[in-house]
């Protein structure tokens, strides 16, 4: 059983005892305790089951590389799964619960799963698509969906809160171990800025577990100093509880910080994710010690002896009483000492070197501890606790020396450097034969926009295990990094350490070597994923060579953990398996993050209504008082109707249409694109990017225009006023003003950068307001200030003057086919002018109305809309807009393109209108047209479909228009539309201009 | 011009530090050869200013002249002045090639106090916010958020933002929510 000691323990407090509750048993720990060590303090070493075959799992690390310890935390809003007892904090009241088991931790049905484990080989999952073809849908997929999977989804919203920070520093040193501190002292000295961060809440890494002296003094005393010397620098910034998640292109790197996790009580953001610029990044960031390759190494109780040590010296927990050591190097010995000198009982270490002659074996002998050298360990028995391990000779094959009674195994297969960040973005590595072990290649950094390589790794994280070593690289780490800025630093100004003398390490990928298939298939490599060393042979079998196809073949090292025990172990064997060495055989790619980071983190405050940015009109907050149900057009929210109290939106349409139509209607139409474009050249460029001729406007008047791009294809459409000799106006479409300008910007400043012409996008500095409908000059004369008689502002002209004592520029514009003014005046006072208007328009029956009786009545006009008649395949000439096509311009954007033959093919879809046979039944939009026989699989030919369709107040009948094959030669045939259920509709093809052909309704 | 209002209309909110609406002012883009006399002559008839360096913001008695890029100043006068002050620059530089246009009424203008206006940007902004990396009287362009957004300091506790109006609530609840106490990093101090 794993316990609680009466002594030891530094980073615990134990004068603080805190509650908390693992599937709803109440158990106790301290401060200081993370989940994962109050979990073995209470003797809970099963804490979940495996992803495949639901294995007992227990406690193997005690840091970010434990693949087991996942537990879902708190309850409802606050519930998070897949959470890490290992780099969870403890605070009072946690709630946690084990993952992946049914019905209990205790007793899991699916463990059934292990008695088929001969029929859940390597590939597994991709084999189930291959035969019988059937079984897939109906027998494996819903029993591997139901059985796979870790953690619940959480059924409430987050109740927490994130959000971003932006640094910019020049130094960032990931890892507050002794390297990172040592690192950060040299560079602080030098004046630039260092940002320090470390993810646990404790500065030291290692290096007090490790007994490791610095300065003459003990680890813990120096980290203490070198801290208060590093508060004392203003450059220097430090930052606990914060992980280096990723780094990226141009010295970008990601950092998290967990500013509540520990305690939920604190207010403010939950997580804060550092988006840092960086002009270097020192990765301080360690090792990671590797399991070894025995049979039942997954059974809990089996942990990494540095964790051993680690639960032991921080925080006072013996993982068991009878704590075996298997081992192929010195530094495990550092585990089996201290366990023995807690007076804990070591009754073995299986040390698979044929000799162990250094100081720290030396030293266990002399402490009366049983070292078996050239052993290792044939099998673990145990069911949910370990109980004893068998002993063999390593070079065989498992033939029993002796069996051990034991509850927990500390294991080492060795240390592998922390290398993610070093990786992420391009760092290569090198095989160290000599260490066993991927270490950063400095010749081959991630490189910047300059060449020179912009991460630099430091201490245990570069390769370095003894103390002294690390500190000497991580000063010149630092020094390298600020030499590469242009400032000073000194290396030999660092502090020196010590740490017991390690002989070298023997490379064991197999225990024993020579295990047979039995042994292999009990030998976990990914403890996670349940994939063992039978698998990865497996794979290479079947023909797998690449490192990367095995794993995914496999899934070595993709559950979240992401391999960080796993990989090297299992790439030694497939190197092994097809005989190989290790470096040809490589690694996986490293991803950012280094270890998951919370999707509240990653989506920073864009949430509620700060999810979206919303454009609003100056009228916006009248328009949503006033009954507005709303659509949005691009960024913009705009009023599909105005209802009345008691109207349905149908009926407010109606009654919008009939009133404008009829009386007077009040549009706001503030949103429409409008792009000041003013030079010596503004015509000619105007001429290139519309279609018509813009630069024989005459001043005062405006002219529609249509926008295409380089192949032909209509991007825009709007209304050009020409405001003086050598300035214009653009109006574009709702939701093409960004990107008109863009356009114009793009010509200006990559093709025609020497014509004289500047663009400003004035969209937002007017409020444009439509007064429309027969009694629209009424209203007009009634606001006063202008003349806005037939004779002084004759239709496609504009005034700027005074209205209602508002300065406004009057546009006499039509999109309704009505009388009609558009009336520009300073956003700021457009829901002045808006007011006056409505006030004035009273008298004449006035109502405002919203895009929906907009859309009808252009439609009923037969004028397109971009996006609808539009997608983006449509030319000009499809839309029978010919006549805005200048014939007299040498050139214009998209003039070439529509003299291919296919856009002058005569059968090209064209736009026509429609009538459907009932006039009450309004053809779907984006109904399909079909024509001929049936073919063989009952589809018939589509000739095209309904762009708009809509319900005519006006006319009293339905109307659509359509994209037709041929259209134009098409004029009264009546064209079938299946929709659904069989039902065809019919309707005959007309012209599309529906009311008022002459338009003398808009030209009074 | 009592009629005019600024999108929030004077709202403001006191968190970790204050946001306040800066209400209606006028603003002038001026786009034209920056080397060009004519053209700083016209400035400086207008405004009473002369052009400042790239990045910077001047100010003087009757407004600010910003440097928006390689050919752009951004104006700042009263909000009613700034339709006489393009006509004044329209006449100085009549028959150049430039383009001097009111956009007053398309932004937003938002004025935040205390110590920790740097933090509070910093939050939304990919730009160096330290001391050294913007400057009191250097404007930046950038984004804040999801939005564009420019702004600089006059001393180390009062910045000033200038956003598109349409978006100037949505900004608002921004920086409100940034400014919330309590969620400052606190880098230093």
């Amino acid at each position: 059983m794993s316990a609680r000691l009466a002594r030891h323990g530094r980073l615990i407090d134990r004068r603080k005892p805190l509650q908390f509750t693992f599937n709803g048993r109440h158990l106790h720990g301290y401060q200081g305790d993370t989940l994962a060590s109050a979990l073995l303090a209470n003797g809970q070493t099963l804490v979940g089951r495996s992803f495949k075959y639901h294995r007992p799992r227990g406690i193997v690390a005690a840091g970010p590389e434990e693949p087991n310890a996942l537990v879902g935390l708190g309850k409802g809003a606050g519930f998070e799964p897949n959470q890490r007892a290992t780099t969870t904090e403890l605070f009072d009241g946690l709630i946690a619960e084990s993952q992946n088991h049914w019905p209990s931790l205790e007793f899991d049905l699916g463990a059934v799963n292990k008695a088929m484990a001969r029929f859940f080989p390597a590939g597994f999952y991709y084999k189930t698509f291959m035969f019988p073809r059937a079984a897939w849908e109906h027998l494996f997929e819903p029993i591997v969906r139901g059985a796979a999977g870790l953690g619940r989804v959480p059924q409430e919203k987050d109740k927490d809160t994130y959000e971003y920070f932006y640094h910019t520093t020049d130094i960032l040193i990931v890892g507050g171990g002794i390297a990172g501190l040592q690192a950060a002292e040299i560079a602080g000295k030098s004046g630039l800025r260092v940002l320090l961060i470390e993810q646990t809440p404790d500065w030291g890494g290692r290096a007090m577990v490790d007994g490791v002296q610095i300065n003459g003094i003990g680890a813990a005393d120096w980290v203490e100093k070198a801290l208060a010397r590093l508060r004392a620098m203003p450059n220097v910034i430090l930052r606990s509880r914060m992980m280096g998640a990723g780094v990226y292109d141009h010295g970008y790197a990601l950092g998290y910080e967990r500013l509540s996790d520990h305690d939920p009580k604190i207010p403010g953001p939950r997580h804060r994710l550092w988006r840092i610029r960086a002009r270097r990044i020192i990765t301080a960031t360690g090792a990671i010690e590797r399991p070894l390759s025995f049979a039942g190494n997954d059974i809990p109780g089996v942990m990494l002896a540095g964790a051993v040590r680690d639960y032991l010296e921080n925080y006072g927990v013996s993982p068991g009483e009878l704590t075996l050591v298997v081992t192929n190097n010195d530094n495990a010995y550092l585990s089996a000492i201290a366990l023995h000198e807690a007076g804990l009982t070591v009754p073995a270490i299986i040390d698979a070197r044929p000799e162990a002659t250094g100081a720290l074996p030396q030293k266990a002998r002399a402490l009366g501890l049983r070292v078996e050298t050239g052993c290792a360990i044939g099998t673990v028995h145990g069911g949910k606790r370990v109980t004893s391990v068998t002993l063999c000779n390593q070079a065989g094959s498992g033939a029993i020396l002796d069996e051990i009674p034991c509850d927990a195994v500390a294991m080492s297969g060795g240390w592998s450097p922390v290398v993610h960040l070093w990786s992420h973005c391009g760092g290569k590595l090198r095989w160290d034969a000599d260490q066993a072990m991927f270490r950063p290649d400095p010749a081959r950094p991630p490189r910047g926009a300059n060449g020179a390589g912009f991460v630099i790794a430091a201490g245990t994280a570069n390769g370095h295990l003894a103390a002294e070593a690390v500190m000497e690289d991580a000063a010149e780490a630092a020094a390298a990094a600020v030499r590469a800025l242009g400032a000073k630093a000194d290396p030999a100004k660092r502090a020196t350490a010590r740490s017991m003398p390690e002989m070298p390490i023997l490379p064991v990928w197999s225990m024993p070597a020579n295990a047979g298939p039995k042994l292999r298939m009990k030998t976990w490599l990914d403890f996670q994923n349940d994939v063992k060393v039978s698998d990865v042979r497996l794979a290479a079998q079947e023909g797998y060579e690449s490192v990367e196809h095995t794993k995914r073949y496999t899934t070595l090292g993709m559950a979240s953990d992401q391999g960080k025990l796993s990989n090297i172990n299992g790439l030694a064997v497939l190197a092994d398996s097809l005989s190989r060495d290790i470096p040809q055989v490589g690694t996986t790619t490293f991803r950012p993050p280094y270890h998951p980071i919370s999707f509240g983190a990653i989506a920073g405050e864009a949430r509620g209504p700060l999810f979206k940015p919303l454009r609003k009109s100056p009228i916006h907050d009248w328009l949503d008082a006033n009954g507005a149900h709303w659509e949005p057009v691009a960024d913009w929210r705009r009023p599909y109707c105005l209802r009345r109290s008691g109207e349905t939106v149908k009926e407010a349409v109606t009654r919008e249409i009939l009133n404008t139509r009829q009386n007077v209607g009040l549009l706001d139409a503030s949103t429409l694109g409008k792009i000041i474009v003013k030079g010596p050249d503004a015509g000619r460029f105007l001429d290139m990017l519309y279609t018509n001729m813009m630069s024989s406007l005459k001043v005062g008047r405006c002219r529609y225009g249509l926008m295409c791009n380089e192949n032909g294809f209509l991007i825009d459409d709007g209304v050009v006023v020409r405001l003086s000799d050598d300035t214009f106006l653009c109006h574009t479409t709702s939701g093409g003003s960004d990107r008109i300008h863009a356009w114009m910007e793009e010509w200006l400043q990559t093709e025609w950068w020497d014509w004289q012409v500047y663009t400003a996008n004035v969209t937002e500095q007017f409020a444009q307001i439509g007064i429309v409908g027969p009694k629209a000059r009424s209203v007009l004369e009634a606001l006063g200030g202008m003349d806005v008689s037939r004779e002084a502002l004759p239709f496609m002209a504009f005034q700027e003057g005074q209205i209602a004592g508002i300065r406004a520029r009057v546009y006499r514009i039509s999109f309704s086919g009505e009388l009609s003014y558009e009336i520009a005046v300073p956003a700021a006072l457009g829901q002045a002018f808006w007011n006056k208007a409505l006030a004035a328009g009273g008298d004449f029956g006035m109502q405002p109305y919203g895009t929906e009786a907009l859309h009808v009545m252009r439609a009923e006009k037969g004028f397109i809309m971009i996006g609808d008649e539009t997608d983006g395949t449509v030319i000009p000439q499809d839309l029978n807009l010919g006549w805005a096509i200048s014939r007299k311009k040498d050139d214009f954007l998209g003039k070439r393109a529509q003299q291919r033959p296919h856009m002058v093919d005569p059968n090209r879809k064209q736009l026509v209108g429609l009538l459907t046979e009932d006039p009450q039944v309004v053809l779907p939009d984006a109904a399909h047209a079909v024509e001929g026989p049936k073919r063989a699989n009952g589809m018939e030919n589509i000739i095209g479909h309904v762009t708009s369709s809509y319900y005519s107040p006006t006319l009293g009948h339905s109307i659509a228009m359509a994209l037709i094959k041929g259209g134009s030669r098409r004029m009264g045939e009546t064209l079938r539309f299946p929709v659904a259920d069989g039902v065809v509709i019919r309707a005959q093809v007309v012209d599309p201009v529906f009311l008022d052909k002459e338009g003398e309704r808009q030209n009074v | 011009m009592s009629d005019a209002v600024s999108v929030c209309n004077g709202a403001s909110f006191s968190g970790a530090v204050q946001v306040l609406d800066a209400g209606l002012c006028g603003m002038i883009t001026l786009r034209g050869d920056l080397a060009d006399e004519k053209l700083s002559a016209a400035v400086k008839a207008a405004t009473g200013m002369g052009l400042p360096k790239p990045r910077r913001i001047k100010k003087g008695k009757r407004g600010a002249v910003a440097w928006m890029s390689p050919d752009e100043l951004l104006i700042f006068v009263d909000y009613d002045l700034a339709d006489s002050t393009v006509t004044k620059i329209e006449r100085a530089l009549q028959g150049q090639y430039f383009l001097a246009v009111n956009v007053s009424d398309a932004r937003a203008t938002f004025a935040l106090q205390g110590t920790g206006v740097r933090e509070v940007i910093a939050k939304g902004a990919p730009v160096d916010m330290s001391p050294q990396g913007l400057p009191v009287g250097e404007i930046r362009r950038t984004r804040l958020g999801q939005v564009a957004a420019a702004f600089w300091l006059s001393d180390e506790e009062h910045l000033t933002l200038v956003c598109f109006r349409s978006v100037g609530s949505f900004v608002y609840d921004w920086l409100c929510n940034a400014a919330t106490e309590g969620t400052l990093p606190r880098l230093t101090g």
